[in-house]
């Protein structure tokens, strides 16, 4: 018993912390956004549901299919290059796991902006892209990718992508070899047994990637602001706008929360189909 | 005799230049319940995922039904497996498991139902079609694997120690159904154990595998019997075995001199003269006590093991052998100085495999 209580006495600070600094702010946002806008400076404590009702209107509903669209591509663009990359290196002897886990990394050791402005450097107008097409003579003119979509899609790409391959790598990992061999055993060709075996059991890998990067990529908004210009809003440019340059904090408020309504409507939607309670590649 | 099913020409493998297989050559008759037979580490399992195609040999070659198949991949292979771990697909039912080999291939709904059930009812699980493999018990698990494995009736099936992973009793009972199911369906048979035991109860014919090479190929009584060298011996029913000299050579029967004394062996053609030494392995049944000749031993102790009596003897040099008797009516003790024999036919010249 007397161990009990040491241990309970010990998580005491954690579940502080958890309240003070997320449930809190959380139940603040959710306030926040049934409250007013005062007419000159900040908020008024007066229930409404117009912030919610503003969502509706075209505009914003642009910015949500914008995110969405913005946030599908990049997606598939992941999956596509990402679950070939965690398979592959799973297969790999555990020295050469070692290193490429290593390289996939070195990254994060750097400021994700830094690492944006280099991105910059790559596509903007007769830079290190432009030149280097057009010295292989691949294109004529510049192509001029920085402040377009394709540019954004790059970006989210780069700062998502070893999410999805950690995801799948760990679901991989985790895979029985004699698996795949009992299959090719019964008789399917090396394709038929990646999609009736592989795929199936790598599959909470690899919906883990898909909510690891999509809910993210409809939220960063300094990546489509920095490598996007202005021309493209994503619902994260939205509630920042709203909060820090219209100063409109009840309607920021509630775009939150719908954002984090649909989040956590896939989360559940994960579960439902995994039957797990953890994401994959989460620790 | 007729065309065998499966011919092994002289494959050899090895991995990370450390051989696992020198040259090993087999030939399996249709119908034939054939068990690989040796330690870990033997080659064994390797031999078979060059039969299912899961490895490929460096040299060699593997014929099937008169069809070179080294280089064909496993899919294309008439040959099914039971592997050690089962490999049940864990995401799918018990029938989508059992039926997978036949949805592969295309088969209509309605004949794969049917395949399923009757697998079902070969390996007494039916009404488990809908459970999944995570809601079976091990020997559940076992014989859904095996059902999986026959449903497509396959010309060879490879069981890599099917039965390891399950306890005693429930082995016994698998080793009768496996066998049962063998002669129902006629398949070929090569099993993989490391069990001498198991070995002797199911096969028709034996091959003791050691250092990726056979050291016997044969049936279980050629096997335990006459075993070719003193490792087969010993492996096979732990055999004695005992070092000596020949001293005479009449009508194939050899006296040996060997630790103070001098005991009969036969030898049929095994070419030996007086003057050459010999390895004689005698199994402990047949270790007899005499009053004169033999060769002097000490007992050392005795002790009962499963109906029979073990009784430790020293040797001059040392050296120890094991004699057994049914029945406790034997009144050795410990220290006794007795003089041991046995029937010529008992005792087996065996080649000194090297190291």
């Amino acid at each position: 018993m007397k161990q009990r209580r040491s241990l309970w006495l010990m998580l005491v600070p954690l579940y502080v912390f958890t309240l003070v600094f997320v449930a809190g702010p959380l139940v603040y946002m959710f306030i926040l956004s049934f409250e007013t806008r005062a007419e000159t400076w900040g908020v008024v404590q007066e229930f409404t549901l117009d912030n919610y009702k503003n969502i509706f209107q075209p505009v914003y509903l642009q910015t949500f299919a914008e995110s969405f669209r913005l946030a599908i591509t990049s997606t598939i663009l992941i999956t596509l290059i990402g679950y070939p990359f965690g398979y592959f290196m799973a297969k790999l002897s555990d020295a050469w796991k070692k290193r490429l886990m290593l390289l996939l990394m070195i990254p994060f050791w750097t400021n994700s902006l830094i690492r944006l402005y280099g991105w910059m450097i790559v596509f903007r107008a007769n830079g290190v892209l432009d030149k280097l097409l057009m010295a292989l003579g691949v294109i004529d003119t510049p192509l001029k990718l920085l402040y377009t979509y394709p540019a954004v899609v790059v970006g989210m790409v780069y700062a998502l992508l070893q999410f999805m391959i950690l995801a799948v790598y760990s679901s991989c990992e985790k895979l029985d070899r004699s698996l795949i061999e009992a299959a090719r055993d019964l008789g399917a060709s090396p394709a038929k047994a990646f999609f009736t075996v592989t795929l199936k059991l790598t599959m909470p890998g690899l919906l883990s990637g898909i909510i690891l990067t999509f809910i993210p990529s409809m939220g960063l908004f300094f990546i489509a602001d920095i490598l996007g210009g202005n021309k493209i809003v994503l619902v994260g440019s939205l509630i920042q706008d709203q909060l820090l340059k219209a100063h409109n904090q009840p309607f920021a408020a509630a775009l939150a929360v719908v954002l984090m309504l649909l989040t956590t409507l896939m989360i559940s939607l994960y579960k439902r189909v995994t039957h797990s309670s953890e994401l994959e590649g989460l620790l | 005799m007729a065309e065998p099913i499966l011919r092994l020409e002289h494959v050899t493998k090895s991995f990370d230049n450390t051989p696992v297989l020198c040259g090993i050559d087999l030939e399996v008759q249709p119908g034939e319940f054939i068990t690989l037979l040796g330690s870990s580490g033997c080659g064994k399992t390797t031999t078979l995922r060059i039969i299912a195609g899961l490895e490929t040999p460096d040299s060699g070659r593997v014929v099937l039904e008169g069809r070179d198949m080294t280089n064909v991949p496993p899919e294309k292979r008439d040959v099914n497996t039971v592997f050690q771990s089962y490999a049940l697909f864990p995401h799918m039912t018990v029938a989508a498991n059992i039926g997978y080999s036949l949805k592969i291939r295309r088969r209509p709904k309605a004949e794969i139902a049917q395949a399923v059930e009757e697998a079902l009812h070969l390996v007494q699980l039916e009404g488990y079609g809908d459970r999944m493999p995570s809601e079976l018990s091990g020997g559940q698990r076992q014989r859904v694997a095996i059902a999986r494995a026959i449903v497509n009736r396959p010309r060879v099936l490879l069981l890599d120690e099917p039965l390891g992973a399950l306890d005693l009793q429930l082995r016994r009972q698998m080793q009768v159904e496996l066998k049962r199911l063998q002669k129902k369906l006629g398949i070929t048979f090569i099993y993989i154990t490391h069990d001498q035991e198991e070995a002797l109860n199911m096969s028709d014919r034996i091959a003791v595998m050691r250092g990726g090479q056979f050291e016997q190929i044969g049936t279980p009584a050629e096997v335990y019997d006459r075993p070719k060298t003193d490792y087969v011996a010993r492996f096979v029913g732990t055999a004695n075995i005992l070092h000596g000299v020949i001293e005479s050579a009449e009508n194939h029967v050899l006296q040996v001199r060997a630790e103070g004394g001098c005991v009969p062996s036969l030898c049929c053609g095994c070419g030996k003269q007086p003057g050459d030494s010999v390895t004689l392995a005698v199994r402990s049944e047949h270790i007899e006590f005499c009053e004169e000749g033999g060769i002097p031993a000490v007992v050392r102790e005795k002790s009962f093991a499963g109906g029979m009596l073990r009784i430790a003897l020293t040797l001059g040099d040392g050296s120890e052998l094991v004699a057994s008797r049914h029945g406790i009516d034997i009144d050795l003790e410990p220290g006794q100085p007795v003089r041991i024999t046995w029937r010529a036919e008992c005792a087996v010249p065996v080649e000194e495999a090297s190291e």
